[in-house]
């Protein structure tokens, strides 16, 4: 992409997300500068109020669709974008604000808002993906600032991003932590959960809750069965896989089928 | 034939005291000392630096999906296999095997070879089988792999022989244990039960009995080899677990079979088996580049037969369902790795089974095809 000096356009968009995730880029220090000796930041407004018009090489979009106004915005954002990808929880599954799905969403405005009228929301917050075409997903609440340097790493150079999506016991074994379930018997998501955190909670011996969604082919009912084998509830077990990607289809499953009274 | 060598009869008795100084030893040789010790409630490999470092007086209590350590008894290898195996060393899970660094119109490729001299304290008799067969898939072929070669032939290892099994363990059904016959430097088997632990000490091999020589011993007397060929039978029949022997055609007459649809409803293909199993040795190749492009790395990273990318081709991946990713799995490891390497892929350590997120027990699926 990068051909005789031209310099990228790249962009980051935000919707109903906390942030965190754009401000992983900010947090990329050491390697900063080299992206953006690298790039032509077009539009960032968590870095800077300079506006460089589209099209964009390169869109990094955050958060997930929860208004009628959000809903309209992606498509102009998509018209604009070369390569549009969607990084963390909130732009891939719709985010921890998705456990509105699972309600009616007119019930928490009145029990929140004094003036519910004044919110104009949508009845679900869902990921980029339902609204328009995406090109790559990066995981994780928020994401791994690794990823985001080897995706952005692999666009500028035209190769494809080593950004497997086995599970994160692969992280696990490789670097040699001790599982946690199997030692402690508390109930970790790992098994059914996207790679990429680097390993963080089990390497502090704290089980895996799932931050990066589910992995490829995720057998989340293998998994709640052994939980239920480990002495958690159904409530429990509920709210194990209705977290930070509750909307992501196999965990939203899952939690619903324990949800209902059992047959 | 040629005659045994001397050293191969050797018998002495040494006390745990002795495996400071023998670890104090091999350091002075330049060997890091790699061993077992107690972490994050599991007993990992891990570099040594004295005998206090020792999992004294610990044992694991496993079973599938389930692994606890117990504080019992005074002796230093009363536990068996935990999480780790040795090829974490022999074959590490990350290895940047060459940078290439664009200079101008030029290439510079750098090879990276980094050898360490490893000595392995307390190998069971199942890992030695296992780096065994590493040694065929790696170092004994046409396309030898040079790091693991060199890293292999370099290795000091110190065999425990096991004493007491876990609930896991099926060694005597595959032929690999409770006891090494050969593959080691020095071999150990530890008495425990009258006291202070003494260890009956044979050697494998002339750097064995060069540094066996260095440490204080005596030699054993009759007693003390019956002693150690009853506390190791009595291991032998303790073990609750076996292989049964006809897997391999049992497999083949079930190609096609509704058994793997049922499997794949428990297996959640995590690849935890693979990652754990200490002769699984599939890996992926990663390109890596910096921002710019002008530094290129080629890394070597363990991957598994149960992800989706392993059986990635033109067109896309061989195996999506989970039936056929577990079939290949167990084919593979009971079955043909037969005619490709002579030998069962099993050694009977067990460690699938523990670590196996959901109990999964490989004995018990193999029971299972060969009564069907």
């Amino acid at each position: 992409m990068a051909i005789n000096g031209y310099k990228p356009k790249l962009a980051v968009w935000k919707f109903s997300s906390c942030d965190g995730c754009q401000l992983s880029l900010l947090d990329c220090e050491d390697e900063l500068l080299a992206v953006v000796g690298r790039v032509e930041i077009g539009y960032f407004l968590e870095a800077t109020r300079a506006e460089v018009k589209g099209p964009y090489d390169i869109s990094l979009v955050e958060g997930s669709i929860s208004t009628p106004h959000d809903a309209e915005r992606i498509h102009r954002i998509r018209r604009q974008s070369k390569t549009l990808v969607t990084i963390g929880a909130c732009a891939t599954s719709g985010g921890i604000q998705a456990l509105r799905n699972f309600k009616d969403v007119d019930d928490f405005a009145a029990a929140v808002y004094a003036r519910p009228d004044y919110i104009d929301t949508l009845a679900k917050s869902t990921p980029i993906r339902d609204h328009v075409r995406v090109d790559f997903e990066l995981h994780g609440c928020p994401i791994n600032k690794h990823q985001l340097l080897e995706l952005l790493n692999a666009t500028l150079n035209g190769r494809k991003p080593n950004i497997p999506s086995y599970s994160q016991c692969i992280e696990c074994k490789r670097k040699g932590t001790v599982c946690v379930m199997v030692t402690t018997g508390a109930p970790c998501l790992g098994p059914v959960v996207h790679a990429g955190c680097g390993n963080l909670c089990p390497s502090c011996a704290r089980p895996c809750y799932g931050c990066f969604g589910p992995k490829e082919t995720p057998n989340t009912t293998s998994l709640a069965a052994w939980f239920d084998s480990l002495g958690q509830d159904r409530r429990e077990i509920k709210h194990l896989f209705r977290s930070f990607t509750a909307n992501a289809e196999a965990f939203r499953k899952e939690s619903e089928s324990h949800e209902k009274p059992q047959i | 034939m040629t005659p045994t060598p001397e050293y191969r009869k050797t018998r002495v008795v040494i006390d745990a005291a002795q495996l400071d100084v023998l670890i104090a030893n091999l350091r002075a040789q330049g060997y890091e000392v790699i061993g077992p010790t107690v972490a994050d409630g599991a007993i990992v490999y891990a570099p040594l630096s004295g005998a206090g470092e020792l999992p004294a007086g610990v044992t694991d209590v496993q079973g599938p999906g389930s692994y606890r350590l117990e504080k019992n008894g005074t002796a230093l290898f009363a536990h068996v296999v935990g999480p780790h195996a040795w090829k974490r060393y022999l074959y590490p899970p990350e290895q940047l095997l060459f940078r290439s660094v664009r200079q101008g119109r030029n290439l510079r490729i750098n090879e990276e070879l980094e050898l360490k001299r490893y000595a392995f304290l307390g190998v069971r008799p199942c890992d030695i089988a296992a780096i065994r067969i590493h040694d065929k898939v790696f170092a004994d072929g046409e396309y030898a792999d040079p790091g693991y070669s060199a890293r292999r032939q370099a290795a000091f290892i110190v065999a425990v022989n096991c004493t007491r099994p876990a609930a896991t363990c099926f060694c005597a059904s595959m032929n690999t244990g409770p006891r090494a016959r050969d593959g080691f430097d020095l071999a150990l088997t530890e008495f425990s039960d009258r006291g202070a632990p003494e260890f009956l000490v044979e050697v494998g091999s002339a750097r064995g009995s060069q540094t066996l020589a260095k440490l204080k011993h005596r030699p054993a007397g009759e007693d003390d080899l019956k002693r150690a060929d009853a506390l190791l039978a009595a291991a032998a029949r303790s073990m609750s677990r076996s292989m049964p022997s006809g897997i391999a055609d049992a497999i083949e007459d079930h190609l096609e079979d509704a058994y793997w649809d049922k499997i794949a409803g428990r297996c959640i293909n995590c690849a935890n088996c693979t990652m754990v199993c200490p002769t699984c040795f599939c890996t992926t190749v990663e390109d890596v580049t910096d921002l710019s492009g002008d530094i290129a790395e080629r890394w070597r990273k363990w991957d598994s037969c149960f992800n989706i990318d392993f059986s990635y081709i033109h067109g896309g991946s061989v195996r999506r369902e989970a039936s056929s990713r577990f079939r290949q799995w167990m084919r593979h490891k009971l079955d043909t790795w037969h005619d490709q390497f002579a030998t069962s892929g099993c050694v009977g350590c067990g460690r699938c089974i523990t670590w196996c997120p959901v109990g999964i027990d490989i004995t018990e699926e193999a029971r299972t095809l060969t009564k069907g």
